[in-house]
């Protein structure tokens, strides 16, 4: 694994759908088990140019997100590699038993991806905003759920699911991401990656959270706190090799998601931390809050879920750890 | 056409499967009895004639594949898979002891010979659409046969799913449903009433068929037919009976789960084995 940081975090020049389609292009045009299937949302998720190179490996069932969940494990019971894509609260949500039983217990081979995670639902609102996708996905047994932050750790892990065997849920941006990574970089599933040093307090970030945790060490480093920032981009496996580490290193811990922090990331973290090294802890991401419509800065601050917010959870974390 | 001697041999077939599906529940002292037994004679068409399957290659890629979406009526397929040799008879009675491979619903990793696994009812239609897609994209001939159960019909999947095989014209898809009438709380026409469900099928695009579903020429027939059937799924609607051939259930309220006592194991038994004296003597 080797994974870079950017230069600087500016918003990528690639959606992140369009880097999600290019990549499965890629590996469709490699190995012809690859198949694609969508609920009505193939144009939301810039699928069309997969579509029209390989429409006999596209299957847009319509609006039946339990029945497609169900037909992609049929499928991979024949051999073949299927990706199924909705908006994350009805790829999770709604189809929570057919993920559970059809590809979980029956052991078969299938990739979910839910877009427009947490408040990046943003306008579609309430209805349409999944606090809990993860939560719900964390539950199911060996399971693998990643949440790529930017469309270079995307295309990574994309690849890398083709070749695994397993349920995987893959929570997806799919507008245009804040570039966390250099490209080229590569990564391990089940792996945090640490993107900056710092000795007084770890921030656990994933997904558009990356970017603001990185912004608040910067404050941070202002105020001479000096804030470690770790990717944990994959929410199952966790890692808790590198959460032990640096809760030992660090002595405190602040996690941020775009979710709610029941079931999450602050949950699985805490998990690990109880059991091996208890150091005080705070959680930013939705505190037990149903979604609800607007900008998406906007709902960073009504969720408290800003660059701003993770700082001042750190100076309240600081205040617990023991000198 | 098939001959009268092929449709004694699956009389007696079936009413073996019927016995050993009676013992395994019988030794266990309960089970899903209602709804295993009144699919029992598609089973023996099935497993005994039109299936392509090679027991002893259970895995085969070309082979048919049965989906039983009515995963409780799991102990009936065990039966019959066992009596075709897929494995030992005596497994039959570790049915539901603690670490068996026969567990109440089928299980594609458990049992060899399950193609699927089901339970949680209407998953198995979706499952059974993806086996045929994938089976048609990789251009086999074979066929995908997909049991439901008609109570199971009450669930939105079930219809979900029978949307998209119409769509996807896929004549390589064969549903039989066990229309028995009967459902764990009672009567499906007083819980939540199917009505005619040939013609729901039939406004969803299917090929359907409705026939008497203990009658093996008829399901061997209609089976037939179905799949010569072009450019869109197949459903046999079979009218059956809850607990067909076994008289303390056989079409009795209450009998979805029921509890089954030596005695009357022993009485069910007999009854059979007294059915298949008197076919040795026909």
């Amino acid at each position: 694994m080797s994974a870079i940081l950017a230069p600087n975090q500016a918003p990528d020049e690639f959606a992140m759908r369009d880097a999600y389609c290019q990549t499965l292009l890629k590996l469709a045009e490699k190995d012809p088990r690859i198949v694609a299937l969508d609920a009505d949302l193939m144009k939301s998720m810039g699928m069309i140019p997969f579509l029209k190179t390989y429409p006999e490996r596209t299957f847009d069932v319509g609006i039946q997100e339990a029945n497609m969940i169900g037909v992609a494990a049929g499928l991979s019971a024949i051999g073949k590699i299927p990706f199924a894509h909705s908006f994350a609260p009805f790829a999770s949500r709604r189809c929570f038993d057919q993920v559970f039983l059809s590809c979980g217990y029956a052991r078969l081979n299938v990739r979910v991806i839910g877009s427009d995670p947490g408040i990046t639902a943003a306008y579609n609102g309430g209805t349409h905003m999944p606090f809990e996708d993860m939560g719900l996905m964390r539950l199911v047994p060996d399971i693998t759920i990643l949440e790529p932050v930017d469309a270079t750790m995307l295309k990574d892990l994309v690849k890398q699911t083709a070749v695994q065997y397993g349920v995987f849920y893959i929570r997806l941006l799919r507008k245009n991401a804040i570039r966390i990574y250099a490209e080229g970089s590569s990564f391990e599933i089940g792996k945090g990656v640490q993107l900056k040093e710092g000795m007084d307090v770890t921030i656990f970030a994933t997904g558009i959270m990356v970017s603001e945790s990185l912004r608040a060490a910067e404050i941070l480093g202002g105020q001479g706190i000096s804030a470690r920032v770790v990717n944990l981009f994959t929410l199952k496996p966790i890692d808790r090799e590198l959460i032990t580490q640096c809760a030992r290193e660090t002595g405190a811990i602040v996690t941020a998601e775009n979710h709610n922090i029941i079931n999450g990331l602050g949950s699985a973290v805490a998990e690990v931390l109880v059991e091996n090294t208890p150091v005080p802890m705070e959680r930013i991401g939705v505190k037990d809050s149903f979604g609800e419509v607007g900008p998406v800065d906007y709902l960073a601050k009504r969720f408290e879920m800003t660059a701003d917010d993770i700082v001042k959870a750190v100076k309240k974390v600081m205040t617990r750890k023991k000198r | 056409m098939i001959s009268k001697e092929k449709i004694r041999e699956l009389e007696q077939f079936a009413v073996h499967i019927r016995i050993e599906t009676i013992k395994e529940m019988g030794h266990l002292g309960f089970g899903h009895l209602g709804g295993a037994l009144s699919i029992v004679e598609t089973l023996a068409v099935l497993y005994g004639e039109i299936m392509r399957i090679d027991p002893r290659n259970p895995h085969w890629e070309d082979r048919d594949w049965l989906v039983c979406s009515k995963g409780h009526a799991g102990p009936a397929i065990y039966a019959t898979l066992a009596l075709k040799g897929y494995f030992p008879m005596e497994e039959l009675l570790t049915l539901n002891r603690p670490g068996t491979h026969l567990p109440s619903h089928c299980d594609r990793n458990k049992t060899i010979g399950i193609d699927m696994t089901t339970g949680s009812l209407g998953q198995g239609s979706s499952l059974a659409i993806g086996v045929a897609m994938g089976n048609r994209m990789d251009g086999r001939k074979n066929t995908t046969y997909l049991i439901l159960g008609d109570g199971e019909l009450q669930e939105g999947q079930v219809w979900e799913a029978a949307l998209l095989a119409a769509q996807q014209k896929l004549d390589n898809l064969i549903a039989l449903v066990d229309n028995n009438q009967q459902q764990l709380d009672g009567y499906t026409k007083d819980i939540n009433d199917l009505a005619d469900i040939s013609q729901k099928f039939e406004s969803f695009g299917w090929f359907t068929q409705s026939i008497d579903g203990a009658d093996i020429q008829l399901i061997h027939a209609a089976i037939e037919k179905a799949k010569n059937i072009e450019g869109k799924p197949s459903v046999i609607v079979l009218n059956t009976i809850k607990g067909k051939g076994c008289s303390f259930v056989e079409g009795k309220v209450d009998n979805h789960h029921v509890t089954i006592s030596r005695e009357q194991m022993e009485q069910a038994l007999a009854e059979l084995n007294q059915q298949l004296v008197k076919a040795v003597e026909k």
